[in-house]
C-alpha cells in the first residue's frame, strides 16, 4: 500500500488487498486536496476517471468511516517516476451526486469526466465543458445508471412472420 | 403537400437533425474562457500565472474566421471521428472533437452478459487488436478469480498479441500511407495483415472478432504446423518492413509531410494522459510491457522505441520500428513456447473436454453450469492494464459476487489520445489536420465503445 503524502489531508485508508487493491478513500472535501498532494508526490499521470452506480450493490466493502453512497468516482493515477499506481474511490452521493472536477491539476481528465457525467450524470464542478460526450445532446436519461432499462429486441429464430 | 418541401428550402430542419448542441464548436463570445483554452490547446498550468486565453487570438474576432466541420463521414478521419475547426484562412485556431457516433453501449452490454460471453464483447471494441482487448480483460477477470494460468497459454497470449500489435500497425502504415497519398503503401499494408488474419483464423477459427483469449487461457492450442507459419510470417514482415522503410522514411514529400507537423512536449503529453506512440515519440520511455511487466514480457528480449521531438514523423518511425521488435518476440515466443496445457484445468473456469461430458456426470454438471449460468466471481474490483499498439488499455471491474460483471470499464486509450486533438491542430493547416489524426491513430470502435 502507498503511503499517504506528507501534504495530505488525513484520508481513511483501505487494507483489504483483492477487495480494492489498495485505494483511497477521500471525503468530497478532502478529495481535490488528496489528488493534488499526491501529484506534487509524483502522481503525474491522470490514467482514467470512471464512475460507478451501486444502487444494486449497497453492501461493497468499504474501510471502516466510509458512508456508502449510491454514486462513486474513482480515479486512477500512475507515476511513471516511481512505476506505481494508485487508486482514488470518492463518494459521490445518492440523489445529486457531485465532486470537483480535476480539470485544474490534470487537463487529460476532461473527456472521462464528461463521460462520466454522461453515463451516470455525475456533477464535475470546475468543469470547462461539461456537456454529453458519447450520447445525442437531446438524450434523456444517464443510460448506463442501474435503474436505466435495457433495450431489448425479441429474437425469433424459426417461424417468425416475414417483414410485410 | 408540406412533406415535399426540399431540405434546401429548410435549413432549419436539417440543423436540427444533425446538431449536437452543446457539443459543437460555439463561436468565441457564446465560449466560456475555460473552454476556450482548452480549444486553442493551452494545457500547462503555470504556477502563478493566470492567461486569459482571450488575449491568445485577440485580434481575430468571430467574424473573421470560419468554423467547418469535418466527419464525421469523411475518409481520412479513420471512421466516424468528427472533428469541428475554427479556421483562419487555411490555419487551424480551434478544434473541437464531436464522438458518439459509434456509440453503442457495449460497457452497458457488458453488464448483461455473464463473465464467459464478455470477451465476446470486448474484442469489437478495438477492432484492430481484438487479442490485446480481450487479453485486458481476461486479466482483470483472472486477477478477481485468482485463477492461475498455465505458462504455455501465458506465451501463446503474448505470441498472439505481438502478432496483434503488428497487424495493427501495418493498418495503421496503411492508413497513415493513404492519407499522405501513398496509396501504394495503403495496399502493401492490408496485403501483409492478410498473413496475420490467416493465421489467426487457423488458430481461433475466426479473422477479426477472435474471442480468442479467454479468461482461464485460450480457447484453442496453437495449429499443428504454427511453428513454420511464425517462421514464414517474420521473415515475410520483417522483410517487406525493410521494404516500406526504403519506401517511406527517406521519400522527400512524405518526410517534408511529417517532420516537425505536429510536435508535442513530454509535460504535455503527460498532462493530456497520453499513452503509447504519443507519449513515446515525446521521448519519454513508456512502455507497459516494460515498466509494468504482465504476461511474460519480463522474460524476453526487446527495445522499447522512444522518439525525440514528438512531432509526426517520431511516431511514424516509432510504429515502424514497434513492427521489428514484436516480430523480434514473436521469435522468441516461438523458440521457447512451452509445453502443457493451454488453458486453465479448474473445471469451475475451465468448460470440460467434449469427449468427457458423454461418460461423467460431473463434467455434464460443470458444462451445463458454465453455459447456463456461468461462474461466479467474488465481490470486489480491480483495476488491470496491458500496452495496446495504441497506448495503456485498462479495465476496472466491479463485481459483486455474481456470474455477471457489476460494472465493466474499459480506460480505451484512443478516447484520451483524443484530447489531443487542439493541441496538435493549433496553427496546422488544414492539410496536415489529417496526419494529425492519422498519427494520433484513433480507432473509433473504442473510443465510442
Amino acid at each position: 500500500m502507498i503511503p499517504l503524502p506528507p501534504s495530505a489531508p488525513p484520508a481513511v485508508l483501505c487494507e483489504d488487498a483483492l477487495a480494492c487493491d489498495g485505494a483511497f478513500f477521500p471525503t468530497r472535501e478532502q478529495y481535490l486536496d488528496l489528488v493534488a498532494a499526491l501529484k506534487a508526490d509524483g502522481f503525474e499521470m491522470c490514467v482514467d476517471v470512471c464512475g460507478v452506480d451501486y444502487l444494486e450493490h449497497p453492501g461493497r466493502a468499504l474501510p471502516a468511516g466510509v458512508t456508502p453512497t449510491r454514486f462513486e468516482v474513482v480515479v486512477n493515477l500512475m507515476s511513471l517516476s516511481k512505476r506505481q499506481r494508485v487508486r482514488v474511490r470518492v463518494q459521490a452521493g445518492t440523489e445529486r451526486p457531485v465532486v470537483d472536477s480535476l480539470f485544474s491539476l490534470y487537463p487529460g481528465s476532461e473527456a472521462p469526466e464528461r463521460e462520466a457525467f454522461d453515463m451516470f450524470g455525475i456533477l464535475f464542478e470546475g468543469h470547462p465543458d461539461l456537456t454529453r460526450i458519447l450520447m445525442p445532446e437531446d438524450w434523456e436519461g444517464h443510460p448506463l445508471r442501474k435503474d436505466y432499462g435495457m433495450g431489448h429486441v425479441p429474437v425469433q429464430f424459426k417461424e417468425a412472420p416475414g417483414p410485410r | 403537400m408540406s412533406d415535399d418541401v426540399r431540405i434546401a428550402d429548410r435549413p432549419d430542419r436539417l440543423t436540427s437533425e444533425t446538431s449536437e448542441g452543446a457539443q459543437e464548436l460555439s463561436r468565441r463570445v457564446a465560449t466560456p474562457t475555460e473552454e476556450l483554452g482548452r480549444e486553442v490547446g493551452a494545457v500547462l498550468r503555470l504556477d502563478g500565472v493566470t492567461l486569459d486565453p482571450r488575449q491568445v487570438d485577440y485580434e481575430r474576432k468571430d467574424d473573421e474566421t470560419t468554423i467547418i466541420n469535418m466527419g464525421p463521414a469523411h475518409p481520412s478521419t479513420h471512421g466516424v471521428l468528427r472533428l469541428m475547426l475554427e479556421l483562419d484562412g487555411e490555419f487551424v485556431l480551434r478544434t473541437k472533437v464531436v464522438i458518439g457516433y459509434l456509440h453503442t453501449g457495449m460497457e452497458k452490454t457488458a453488464e448483461a452478459l455473464s463473465y464467459v460471453q464478455g470477451a465476446t464483447n470486448v474484442t469489437r471494441m478495438d477492432y484492430l487488436s481484438p487479442v490485446i482487448n480481450e487479453l485486458n480483460y481476461s486479466l482483470a477477470v483472472e486477477k478477481l478469480l485468482g485463477v492461475e494460468v498455465p505458462e504455455r497459454a501465458t506465451w501463446i497470449r503474448m505470441m498472439m498479441s505481438e502478432l496483434n500489435r503488428v497487424s495493427s500497425h501495418l493498418v495503421w502504415m496503411a492508413t497513415n500511407g493513404m492519407d499522405l497519398g501513398s496509396t501504394s503503401m495503403m495496399i502493401y499494408g492490408l496485403r501483409d495483415r492478410e498473413l496475420v488474419l490467416a493465421f489467426f483464423e487457423k488458430t481461433a477459427g475466426l479473422r477479426l472478432n477472435l474471442n480468442y483469449v479467454r479468461p482461464g487461457g485460450v480457447a484453442a492450442d496453437l495449429p499443428d504446423g504454427w511453428e513454420d507459419d511464425i517462421e514464414v510470417i517474420c521473415n515475410t514482415i520483417e522483410e517487406r518492413t525493410d521494404e516500406y522503410d526504403q519506401l517511406l522514411t527517406g521519400q522527400p514529400i512524405f518526410r517534408n509531410r511529417l517532420i516537425g507537423v505536429g510536435a508535442i512536449t513530454a509535460e504535455e503529453a503527460l498532462a493530456l494522459s497520453l499513452t503509447g506512440p504519443l507519449l513515446r515519440s515525446t521521448g519519454v520511455p513508456w512502455d507497459l510491457r516494460r515498466t509494468m511487466p504482465y504476461l511474460a514480457y519480463d522474460q524476453v528480449d526487446f527495445d522499447v522505441i522512444v522518439g525525440t521531438y514528438g512531432d509526426n514523423f517520431d511516431r511514424y518511425a516509432i510504429r515502424l520500428n514497434e513492427i521489428r521488435e514484436s516480430i523480434k518476440i514473436i521469435r522468441q515466443c516461438a523458440q521457447r513456447m512451452p509445453a502443457g496445457d493451454y488453458r486453465s484445468q479448474d473445471p469451475k473456469v475451465t468448460p470440460p473436454p467434449r469427449a468427457r461430458i458423454g461418460e461423467s456426470m460431473e463434467a455434464l454438471i460443470h458444462h451445463f453450469k458454465l453455459f447456463t449460468e456461468g461462474f461466479h466471481v467474488p465481490a470486489g474490483e480491480v483495476y488491470s492494464a496491458v500496452e495496446s499498439p495504441r497506448g495503456e488499455i485498462g479495465c476496472y471491474l466491479v463485481s459483486d459476487g455474481g456470474p455477471k460483471p457489476y460494472r465493466l470499464h474499459v480506460r480505451t486509450p484512443s478516447f484520451v489520445n483524443l484530447q489531443a486533438m487542439p493541441l496538435l491542430m493549433r496553427g496546422a493547416s488544414l492539410s496536415d489536420a489529417i496526419t494529425m489524426i492519422s498519427t494520433v491513430d484513433p480507432v473509433l470502435g473504442e473510443v465510442d465503445r
